[in-house]
């Protein structure tokens, strides 16, 4: 079977913001990121809060916080270099062939226009349909992603339904153009786990109609277990394990993604009072420049080899890890 | 022996226009000394406005709640200050349930002050000392404020301060909800800690079905203002006998992709607590409803006859509900 040509690369992504103070430091929030997503692919980024998600996602929109800035790296949208396109070539982009969804429905939906008028404006600026077929597809559309009485609903307001219609009518409006790639970022993570089951199962279902490619943020490894092909474990704005979503479970190797895995609470043992942990904070983004940034909280650091610039090993086809514990300084 | 005991718990709340949103509708519980009883549910099931009404923090609408032997909701305001000393409560938000505009160690010995504990300064300086060193802090954080924390580090100074009257119940309101993976585990270990030492009990919310199974020695399962099902930790994950409650584990993603499976989710939300439904109150979204459901209430009764000892369910149909499949959740180690 010939490799899908990737629909989304990202090659060597860095992000950072200027220095806080004068003649300080830019401080680096994305470093090296390497992924690409192929058609009807899932692939999970996962790590806690402040590791960087979240900016990878926007960097593909180019829709970074000011005063961030992409400072390295490639990104192609097939074989569209999007770094290479005017900001009028980017508005065509963003809500076109790459949709971006997030964990506040509200942060897509404007509360003075009906779902159903909101839906139908993508469609008409994106796809060029006219006023009637629009309003229809908007209609389709919910119907697509499951809302009952689609008609009715087309008519109402955001703040008239619930916070899991709102997510549904949100990937609604994501995907009225067709898009090629999806960008989620945590759309699960404020959902109660009977909605996020409904919602992953959406996904999913319409990822395999529409052969798009989706990008999952999130921090809720069970997510990851149950919907990702592959996966990105990211820590400090670095990738320091990825491979497909069975070996990264099955085998975890690099010493966060083991202590993550040990810390929840399906991994201990029936009857233990306590948990396996991960010492010490994440470090703020930036503070650790040189070598690897896990190092002050990991069990098996190796002092004088930690701080050295991270080996990426290849442990299999599939699976990459940054770890000294498989680079030579260790041997 | 009974810490707490709740009975026939309402809490409502008038609308106008003849509305009522009955949040708490009905809830009978309790808990041990030394004990954690872990309560879980949809979110607005009436979770919160259960642990505020136990400590008084929302009025109560009817029913009994009884600390130590005394009716709480009848005590005069005197008579409550001496029992909220022993009754403490840790909020979800560590970010907005610490004064900004106090230091650490102001925080953590207000409750000393309000209770008049602890007269003079050296006394309560050695005690905020202990209490920090108590939840893995060092002393010296005393004079720093909130800001200068991480969710997890504020999360210990909230129960640092909720410990500093030697409390023998914790309410704890998602205490973990808004911490990443690897300080929740540091938090949980934490409060497993002080439980042994101290003896203290806990009510423990959340919507972390895995991890109330880890932290409880039994389960409550809350579903628009009821307890629906409760039971020994062990018994509700592994022999649920209501439908609502193998909907919930059934949601819970698997830890392991090559078993993932076809999924029949739980369809629709929940109705509206102001337009309760008739006769049981899941039964819109239950795949075991029969017409008896829509005629009668099912009250919370034992299951099996009282032959699994504590376990309780308010189905109807509790006793022939078809095997459970051993959760393939949990994955022992
Ligand atoms: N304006 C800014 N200046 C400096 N750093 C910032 C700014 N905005 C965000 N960051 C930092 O960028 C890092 C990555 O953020 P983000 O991608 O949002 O993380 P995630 O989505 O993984 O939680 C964070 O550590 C955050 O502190
Ligand atoms: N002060 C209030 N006034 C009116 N309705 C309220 C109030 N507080 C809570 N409610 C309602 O009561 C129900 C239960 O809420 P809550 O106890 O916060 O649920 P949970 O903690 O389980 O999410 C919800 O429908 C909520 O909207
Ligand atoms: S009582 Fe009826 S409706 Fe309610 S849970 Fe049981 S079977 Fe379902
Ligand atoms: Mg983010
Ligand atoms: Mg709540």
């Amino acid at each position: 079977m010939p490799i899908p040509e990737p629909l989304l690369r990202i090659e060597n992504l860095t992000i950072a913001f200027p220095p806080a103070r004068r003649g300080g430091d830019e401080v680096r929030v994305v470093d090296g990121v390497t992924l690409s997503i192929g058609s009807g692919e899932t692939v999970g980024v996962v790590g806690e809060s402040g590791s960087g998600k979240s900016m990878t996602a926007l960097s593909v929109l180019r829709l970074l916080p000011e005063p961030g800035r992409i400072t390295g790296g490639t990104l192609h949208l097939g074989d569209t270099d999007l770094l290479a396109l005017t900001e009028k070539q980017m508005r065509g982009v963003r809500g076109g062939r790459v949709a971006m969804i997030f964990q506040d429905p509200m942060t897509s939906l404007n509360p003075v226009f009906t779902v159903g008028d909101q839906i139908a404006e993508s469609v008409r600026l994106h796809r060029g349909l006219g006023r009637k077929e629009s309003w229809d597809e908007a209609v389709q559309a919910l119907r697509r992603v499951h809302i009952a009485l689609p008609e009715r609903r087309a008519s109402q307001y955001p703040h008239e339904l619930s916070g899991g219609m709102r997510q549904r009518v949100m990937i609604a409006l994501a995907l009225a153009s067709q898009p090629q790639v999806l960008l989620a970022d945590e759309p699960t993570t404020a959902l109660d786990v009977t909605v996020q089951a409904q919602i992953l199962a959406l996904l999913d279902e319409l990822k395999r109609e529409t052969g798009m490619g989706i990008l999952l943020i999130t921090h809720d490894l069970g997510v990851v277990a149950e919907t990702c092909d592959r996966v990105l474990v990211m820590y400090s704005g670095q990738v320091m394990e990825s491979a497909d979503a069975r070996t990264l479970f099955a085998m975890p190797s690099h010493p966060y993604t083991q202590g993550l895995l040990a810390s929840l609470p399906e991994m201990a043992p029936e009857g233990a009072t306590r948990l396996s942990f991960i010492a010490g904070q994440p470090p703020t983004s930036g503070a650790i420049t040189d070598g690897c940034p896990f190092r002050t909280r990991c069990p098996k650091y190796l002092p004088g080899i930690c701080e050295r610039p991270l080996p990426t090993t290849r442990l299999s086809d599939s699976h990459l890890v940054r770890c000294h514990l498989y680079g030579e300084a260790a041997l | 022996m009974t810490l707490l005991s709740v009975e026939g718990l309402k809490v409502y709340f008038p609308l106008g226009h003849g509305q009522t949103v009955r949040a708490v509708d009905g809830v009978t519980f309790s808990v041990a000394r030394g004990e954690t009883l872990g309560l879980v549910g949809e979110s607005g099931c009436g979770k919160s406005t259960t642990s505020r009404a136990l400590l008084r923090l929302v009025a109560a609408t009817g029913g009994r709640v009884r600390f130590d032997g005394q009716d709480i909701l009848q005590l005069s305001e005197t008579d409550l200050r001496g029992l909220r000393r022993r009754m403490q409560m840790v909020f979800q938000d560590p970010y907005a349930s610490l004064s900004p505009r106090l230091n650490i160690g102001q925080i953590v010995a207000e409750p000393l002050e309000i209770h008049g504990i602890g007269t003079g300064r050296s006394e309560r300086d050695a005690k905020v000392s202990e209490l920090l060193k108590a939840v893995g802090m060092s002393p010296s954080v005393s004079r720093r404020y909130p800001h200068e924390f991480s969710g997890g580090q504020r999360q210990r100074i909230g129960i640092a301060r909720a410990l500093a009257l030697n409390p023998e119940l914790v309410v704890l309101d998602e205490p973990v909800s808004a911490l990443d993976i690897s300080v929740r585990a540091q938090v949980v270990n934490l409060l497993a800690d002080l439980q042994q030492e101290r003896g203290i009990a806990y009510l423990f919310v959340g919507h972390d079905l895995s991890l109330i199974r880890h932290a409880a020695h039994r389960v409550a399962v809350m579903y628009l203002g009821r307890i629906v099902e409760i039971a020994p930790s062990h018994a509700l994950y592994t022999d649920p006998r209501h439908p609502y409650t193998r909907s919930l584990l059934a949601s819970i993603p698997v830890l392991d992709p090559a078993r993932r499976r076809e999924r029949a989710p739980l369809e629709g939300d929940p109705p509206s607590p102001i337009d309760m439904p008739s006769g049981c109150r899941f039964r819109s979204r239950c795949l075991y409803a029969q017409p008896i459901c829509t005629e009668q209430d099912p009250a919370l009764v034992p299951v099996g006859g009282g032959s699994i000892p504590g376990h309780q369910s308010a189905c109807h149909f509790a006793n022939a509900l078809p095997v459970w499949q051993a959760s393939a959740n949990h994955s022992v180690v």
